[in-house]
């Protein structure tokens, strides 16, 4: 069998109807879409049609989406703004999950440094509590409502669904914005931003089967961002630059095909995930097991397993070189494995952080290549287990 | 999934790991073992997170971490990083700050071999599968009677076998050093014929830890974390003198005699000649580091020879030689770059060593090895304590 992939999470594979549709523009076609003529006007339609079907998947009008190079650049854009705004005064104070994506975290960390108040709310567990979110949102007798929330609708490590719609709701009553990083949800599970009543939300393409170098910011109506990049009148505006027409009418025909299959897929990836758990669940061979979050909403295609007196990292590298991708911790710049912060957060021990595995299937994965993972699964933390003096956490 | 791309799936049975630091050598060796088409498995291991100083490419830095990981994908084999700076720092950094701030004068890249690449990498490496560990080192691994032994390069000029003395014999049966019989030239050779992206690469011959001077590393190392260094001098600072580290050593001659003030006692090494922050007549090197009473002895020339050596922690690759007790010969060697000097050990109890040399040596310091060997194999070695003269 050639090497199996279960980290879907980390980026999927291009979906080969996503890749046809893009072809024509790294070949025959090119053009700048703000030119004139009729290169340009032919480029113009592409990005125009990609952008209404991004806007279908999320029951959005075309004119809200902001094309730009990934869910970092859109988390970072929405969060920077307020310190623009902020300059002309109003509250400073952002509310967050304490396992936000990196690409909130840091820039909020940030935000923090210019004399912002940040907040982040403890997942405990795997999730948010809405009503702790929300308290933390209202004003109080010193302090006005938050400026922004940031929530995310899945978590990328556990895979668990927040409760974007019940914050939302009440930060709509206390005027407080909300961001959703959506990067993990869309294409998995049906995300409407009329029932979420956020007010931006960010995907990346290359989480549903699309191209890297291609994500979304939607911005209600009436939530604008000052230009963030500037230079050109691209995208309203809102984001200088000429437009990646090939990895946009990638996304663009990602993002229908996951408007059309969301069911199907929903239901293909989640009997992969729940053959994986109960494989794991049901063997002998992989002893004290501990599957994450089971008891709450989750993402179908991921689940998050710690096998105790084992180290995740070491784990992961025996099942690499048996031709099996995972992941685990996350992964620092230069590689090494780390605790992951959203773990730690969400109240796991470090112990159980660094004993953990995240394996997130997508829609090329068959039962056989499961069949073949759980088999491998339960060689390798057996020999692993046999080490003990390497299983030592740090 | 089924992708053509995959880190070699299936059995892994005769697995090699390779220590791979990014250097010119170590990726050889990685190059070399995969063209012989065995299964080979990079591992390289961050021992110094200074991620938010500019990265001086030496071989701890994160931009060799990243050559090291060009250099397996040309090979063709998988590559992980593994972070071990915790152990690294509690292995090696602290203790040679230690080292420095006790008078010694440390060999770090010994302490490395035994602690981090031969023991805990070697760990891990198992862990993953492996069945042996692959070094850029130039030592040879040669099958004796009794078990493996360890052995120079067959280059003189880069042996490294001094650096490996406290290895065991089960750590060297599994153990490959690969360039042992080559030429320096030759592997660079064998580098640009693979079009490996670090043929041009130059050597790393300093402490790869430190990137400026030795001296300012301790100083600033022990500055930051006072607790976790104790400065021996206890001797009161004079009016006008900067308390705590910057406190100016004593210059005294062997009699006692004050010659001077100089820099703190920590910034001398056994042995120096330039810098010592005095003028005499003659040249003056250090003789001997005395933190307790903040002074650094100095000397003539002829006053550094001494006769022998008394050491710690003794070594013995294989079973003790017979008759250590009593004292047996072998040539020895008290820094990494001296040429050797044929000398009788005597092995006391408590993991304590003697040494003899047939003829007085120059510049004995504590905190270096003394490694011994007999022809080109490496007996053991043990950890300078002092001079006899």
């Amino acid at each position: 069998m050639a090497a199996v992939y279960l980290d879907h999470n980390a980026t999927t594979p291009l979906d080969p109807r996503v890749r046809a549709a893009m072809l024509p523009w790294l070949g025959e076609r090119h053009g700048n879409p703000s030119s004139l003529h009729a290169f340009g006007q032919g480029a113009r339609n592409a990005v125009e049609e990609a952008r209404e079907k991004v806007a279908a998947l999320l029951g959005a009008r075309p004119a809200e989406i902001v094309f730009c190079a990934s869910g970092t650049e859109a988390n970072n854009a929405v969060l920077f703004d307020l310190a623009l705004a902020s300059a002309a005064g109003g509250s400073r104070r952002v509310v967050t999950s304490g396992f936000e994506h990196p690409s909130v975290r840091e820039a909020a960390k940030r935000l923090g440094e210019r004399g912002f108040e940040i907040l982040a709310v403890a997942p405990r567990g795997g999730s948010v509590d809405a009503d702790e979110m929300i308290a933390a949102l209202g004003p109080q007798a010193d302090r006005p409502a938050a400026s922004l929330a940031a929530l995310m609708l899945a978590n990328n490590e556990l895979g668990t669904i927040q409760p974007v719609e019940q914050v939302a709701r009440a930060a709509r009553a206390l005027g407080v914005p909300v961001l959703c990083d959506a990067v993990q949800a869309v294409g998995k599970i049906p995300v409407s931003v009329a029932d979420l009543e956020v007010d931006a939300l960010v995907l990346g393409g290359h989480k549903f089967h699309g191209p890297l170098g291609a994500a979304a910011l939607w911005l209600r109506k009436g939530f604008d961002l000052h230009g963030y990049l500037v230079g050109g009148s691209q995208e309203r505006r809102r984001r200088a630059g000429t437009e990646n027409v090939p990895a946009i009418v990638g996304l663009g025909v990602a993002a229908e095909l996951a408007a059309e299959e969301l069911e199907s897929r929903h239901r293909h990836l989640a009997a992969l995930r729940d053959r994986i758990e109960r494989g794991i669940a049901g063997s002998a061979a992989i002893p004290d097991a501990r599957i994450h979050c089971t008891d709450r909403p989750r993402l179908p295609n991921t689940t998050h397993i710690a096998f105790s007196g084992v180290e995740g990292e070491a784990l992961l590298i025996r099942l690499d070189l048996a031709g099996f991708a995972v992941s685990t911790g996350s992964a620092c710049s230069s590689g090494a494995v780390e605790p992951s912060k959203g773990m730690l957060a969400a109240g796991f021990s470090p112990e159980e952080a660094l004993s953990s595995l995240r394996i997130s299937v997508g829609m090329a994965n068959t039962e056989a290549e499961i069949d073949a993972f759980l088999e491998a699964l339960a060689r390798e933390v057996a020999a692993l287990r046999r080490f003990a003096p390497a299983t030592e956490a740090r | 999934m089924s992708a053509a791309v995959g880190n070699s799936p299936g059995t892994a049975s005769g697995l090699t790991a390779v220590a791979m630091s990014g250097g010119l050598d170590s990726s050889v060796v990685a190059w070399m073992l995969a063209q012989e088409g065995r299964p080979v498995v990079g591992l390289s291991m961050l021992l110094w997170d200074r991620s938010d100083e500019v990265s001086n490419g030496r071989c701890c830095g994160a931009l060799d971490l990243g050559d090291a990981k060009r250099v397996a994908q040309q090979a063709g084999i998988p590559h992980y990083t593994l972070r071990m700076d915790q152990e690294f720092r509690e292995k090696v950094v602290d203790p040679f700050v230690g080292d420095y701030l006790a008078g010694r004068t440390p060999s770090p890249c010994v302490a490395c071999n035994t602690w981090i690449k031969f023991d805990l990498l070697w760990q891990k490496a198992r862990a993953f599968g492996a069945e042996s560990l692959a070094t850029g080192h130039y030592a040879r691994i040669v099958e004796g009677p009794e078990g493996p032994e360890l052995h120079t390069a067959a280059n003189p000029e880069k042996d490294q076998s001094y650096y490996l003395f406290e290895l065991s014999a089960e750590q060297l049966a599994a153990s490959q050093f690969p360039l042992g019989d080559l030429a320096k030239s030759r592997v660079r050779e064998l580098a640009r014929e693979a079009g490996l992206a670090v043929a041009e690469k130059g050597e790393s011959m300093e402490v790869c830890f430190v990137a400026g001077g030795v001296r300012d590393f301790v100083e600033s190392e022990a500055a930051a974390a006072p607790g976790r260094f104790k400065i021996l001098s206890d001797r009161e600072v004079l009016p006008g003198e900067p308390a705590g580290f910057g406190t100016p050593a004593i210059l005294v001659d062997r009699e006692g005699n004050e010659l001077g003030r100089g820099e703190p006692y920590y910034r001398y090494t056994v042995g120096q000649r330039r810098g010592l922050g005095i003028s005499s007549a003659n040249r003056l090197y250090v003789l001997r580091i005395e933190p307790e009473h903040n002074r650094v002895v100095v000397g003539s020339d002829d006053e550094l020879l001494a006769r022998g050596l008394a050491a710690e922690r003794l070594h013995w690759i294989g079973p003790p030689p017979e008759g250590a007790e009593n004292g047996v010969e072998a040539t020895v060697k008290i820094r990494s770059r001296h040429p050797g000097v044929a000398a009788r050990i005597r092995s006391l109890p408590g993991g304590l060593a003697e040494v003899e040399f047939e003829t007085p040596q120059r510049g004995v310091a504590p905190g270096q090895a003394a490694v011994f060997y007999r022809g080109t194999r490496v007996l053991g070695g043990a950890w300078i304590t002092g001079e006899w003269r």
